[in-house]
């Protein structure tokens, strides 16, 4: 039945449970998950579904790194090794990263952490999964047909996407594939808005909002403005492959940079629609794990509105080599998101500072998040400059450059799992195989992208399956490889802990003794969340009624001038 | 409802600042395009936010001092379970299978998404089956 909810009683009133509660005699075994519209449920199939895809992701990666291991490698031919690469880096950024960040645990946690029942339009949701799944299967489905998967590189650029250089049905699933998990992106860019904007409980304005909601309000803010652009290229694409228009090819009158100009139009706030979600992350694990409130919070929610506002204005810094680029224009913009990015940077080492640091699995993957993100960015801030630019684009230094970023989101996004997922599933991970899972991935990540820095600047290039003319390389080629190794080394133990912890370590409501709603309510929650709710006075609910002693203090300065113990609120 | 519109203004009045620059500067007009869109994008739902939050009394979400009992009574409509987004995204797919292998592939796509349209709009009204 459609249930008619009535809000969530007072916390201290011990509430009886909904009359509605368990009254959904709905379908059962496979029937319950593909019907459930529940947000848990649902951001727990992202949550599988976007992982498998990182591992699919990451056995391409190792046939590349250990092909790249000898310089005449003979693992792949050309062709495939061309089909590889850009499977790897689509299923990555639009498979995994992607759907990972602003699908699995936004959907988990952010209805959570404002108080809500579920997310504004259930159905929608359920509904943004299926096609992204459906979307997954289309893409990759492409290895099955006669001429194998796309192969124009993630970012099919014109002329080579076009129906002469790049025939057969591979290239048209891709196609179609991101069509499907383009229209699920905007649904839950709307969901997510929708739902923050109407479904925050009492008292939680939108300046209490934990930081992770405030992150994925912007992200789904982006969302909204990037990824239409994307479909609509998408479509002239495949218009100009099937139906004859000529909008990329100069023969018939078209503008091949066009595409360009339309990809990274999507492509760069891309990158921080995938960044955001994981900033979030970061900024809640830091502050719990220190015992702190976050510092500077204002300032990390401008932070981020700046950040986004700039994404939208620095899009053809991937295109200076190009040479019909304004540059310094999208020079200028690029070095300006330094900025906000250096707040942040500084608002977490402030949040760690002088904290009573508990270094769990969760806070060391978020302090190797920092670590590595640090080092994509400042290398982000050379790319930005043309002239450097020259000189490395379409070398392996801008390959290490995004690997730097992308492979700190995988450590954030790990720490996001050993966070959360004890909130959903109601089991701890195991800490110490967590722990050498974490120096596995750490010293694997840097291993495998300092090399590339060097082989960048000596002049390799990207997107070759073979460098038999200069084998000096072959050294740092191999370092790379190790480091590959290990860190898929880390993602093997990682399911070795899921295997070992299953249903071992009961979690409890709290274990980390956190600061936002989600940890108020029970592990796993109940269908829609919340039998009872904590008076919400400052940005840490949770915390303050759990340390009644200590007055709620907004942002962690003064006390509120109301400050209620939330156990003597009125009973109504 | 105030900050939510503010927001979506500042973005949106952002883009406009950035797109006549860039209109003024540049020789191309796509980006100049696309960031007037992204600005329309932001100020046409903001404004629009902007003039409600004028006209309507704060909510308890809004209000720093709200206690739970102020956000007593009916929150929403939540479905249940439902069959018909799985339906639609199916036919969606064959939508799209149809793209790649032929157009006979439309007859069962656009058959399930007709289907799950009539389907899901029923339900709603009818406050959900299963
Ligand atoms: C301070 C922030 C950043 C700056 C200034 C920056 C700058 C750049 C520049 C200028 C390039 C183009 C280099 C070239 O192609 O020659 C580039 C490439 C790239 N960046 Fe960043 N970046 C930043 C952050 C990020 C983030 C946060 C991500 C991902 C989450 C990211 C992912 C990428 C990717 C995927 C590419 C490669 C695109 C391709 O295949 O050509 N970057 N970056
Ligand atoms: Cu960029």
């Amino acid at each position: 039945m459609t249930d008619l909810l009535e809000a969530p009683a007072p916390a201290p009133i011990p509430a009886p449970v909904p009359a509605h509660e368990e009254e959904h005699h709905g379908p059962t075994g496979i029937l319950k998950w593909m019907t459930s519209t529940d947000h848990k449920v649902i951001g727990l199939s992202y949550t599988v579904t976007s992982v498998i895809m990182l591992v699919i992701g990451g056995i391409f990666a190792e046939i590349i790194r250990v092909q790249l291991s000898t310089p005449n490698g003979s693992l792949v031919s050309l062709a495939q090794y061309n089909e590889l690469f850009t499977m790897h880096g689509s299923v990555m950024i639009y498979l995994f990263a992607g759907p990972f960040a602003f699908g699995a645990l936004a959907n988990i946690v952010v209805p959570l952490q404002i108080g809500a029942p579920d997310m504004a339009f259930p159905r929608l949701n359920a509904m943004s999964y299926w096609l992204y799944l459906f979307g997954s299967i289309t893409m990759l489905s492409g290895f099955f047909t006669a001429g194998g998967a796309a192969n124009f590189g993630w970012v099919a650029y014109a002329p080579l996407s076009n129906s002469i250089n790049t025939p057969g049905a591979g290239a048209d699933l891709w196609i179609g594939g991101l069509l499907l998990t383009g229209f699920s992106a905007i649904f839950t860019g709307v969901n997510l808005c929708a739902t923050v904007f109407y479904l925050r409980a009492p008292g939680m304005t939108m300046f209490r909002m934990p930081i992770f909601t405030w992150n994925l309000m912007v992200t789904a803010i982006l969302i909204l403005l990037a990824f239409p652009v994307l479909t609509a290229g998408l479509v002239m694409l495949y218009c100009d492959r099937h139906f004859g228009t000529h909008i990329f090819s100069v023969a018939g009158g078209g503008v091949p940079v066009l595409w360009q100009h339309i990809f990274w139009f999507w492509g760069h706030p891309e990158v921080y629609i995938l960044a955001l979600p994981f900033f979030g992350m970061v900024t809640e694990i830091i502050a719990v794990f220190s015992r702190k409130p976050v510092f500077g919070y204002k300032g990390m929610v401008f932070a981020t509105l700046s950040i986004a506002a700039l994404s939208l204005g620095v899009w053809a810094h991937h295109m200076f080599t190009t040479g019909v680029v304004l540059l310094p224009f999208f020079s200028i913009m690029s070095l300006l998101i330094a900025v906000p990015t250096g707040i942040k940077m500084f608002n977490w080492i402030g949040t760690m500072w002088r904290g009573e640091i508990w270094f769990s699995t969760a806070m060391l993957m978020a302090i190797g998040f920092l670590i590595t993100f640090l080092v994509g960015g400042l290398t982000g801030i050379y790319l930005a400059s043309p002239p450097l630019d020259f000189f490395t684009h379409d070398t392996y230094f801008v390959v290490a450059h995004f690997h730097s970023i992308v492979m700190a989101l995988v450590l954030g996004g790990m720490a996001g799992l050993y966070y959360w997922g004890p909130k959903i599933t109601g089991y701890l991970l195991n800490e110490t195989i967590g722990k050498i899972q974490f120096w596995f991935l750490f010293i694997g990540t840097q291993v495998f992208t300092i090399p590339l820095y060097i082989l960048g600047l000596e002049g390799m290039p990207r997107r070759v399956a073979m460098y038999a003319h200069d084998p000096q390389w072959k050294l740092l080629n191999d370092v790379s490889t190790l480091g590959a190794i290990l860190i898929g080394v880390s993602t093997v133990l990682f399911v070795v802990n899921i295997v070992v912890s299953w249903k071992k370590y009961p979690a409890g409501d709290n274990p980390w003794d956190a600061h936002t709603l989600e940890w108020f309510t029970t592990s796993p929650p109940p269908h829609h969340n919340f039998y009872r709710l904590p008076q919400i006075r400052s940005e840490r609910p949770t915390w303050d009624y759990n340390h009644p002693g200590h007055q709620a203090a907004p942002h962690g300065h003064h006390p509120a001038p109301d400050a209620v113990p939330a156990d003597e609120v009125p009973v109504p | 409802m105030k900050v939510e519109a503010k927001i979506l203004l500042g973005l949106g009045l952002f883009f406009g600042l950035m797109f006549a620059v860039y209109w003024r500067w540049s020789i191309e007009d796509a980006g100049g395009v696309m960031m007037f869109a992204g600005m329309l994008l932001c100020l046409l739902p903001g404004s629009y936010y902007y003039w409600w939050s004028r006209r309507m009394k704060a909510r308890p979400e809004d209000n720093p001092y709200a206690t739970q009992t102020q956000g007593a009574g009916v929150v929403g409509a939540f479905p249940g379970s439902s069959i018909w987004p799985f339906t639609m995204a199916f036919g969606a797919f064959f939508v799209v299978l149809a793209l790649v292998f032929g157009v006979w592939f439309l007859v069962p796509g656009l058959f399930l998404m007709v289907w799950a349209m009539f389907g899901g709009t029923a339900e709603g009204r009818r406050g959900g089956k299963v």
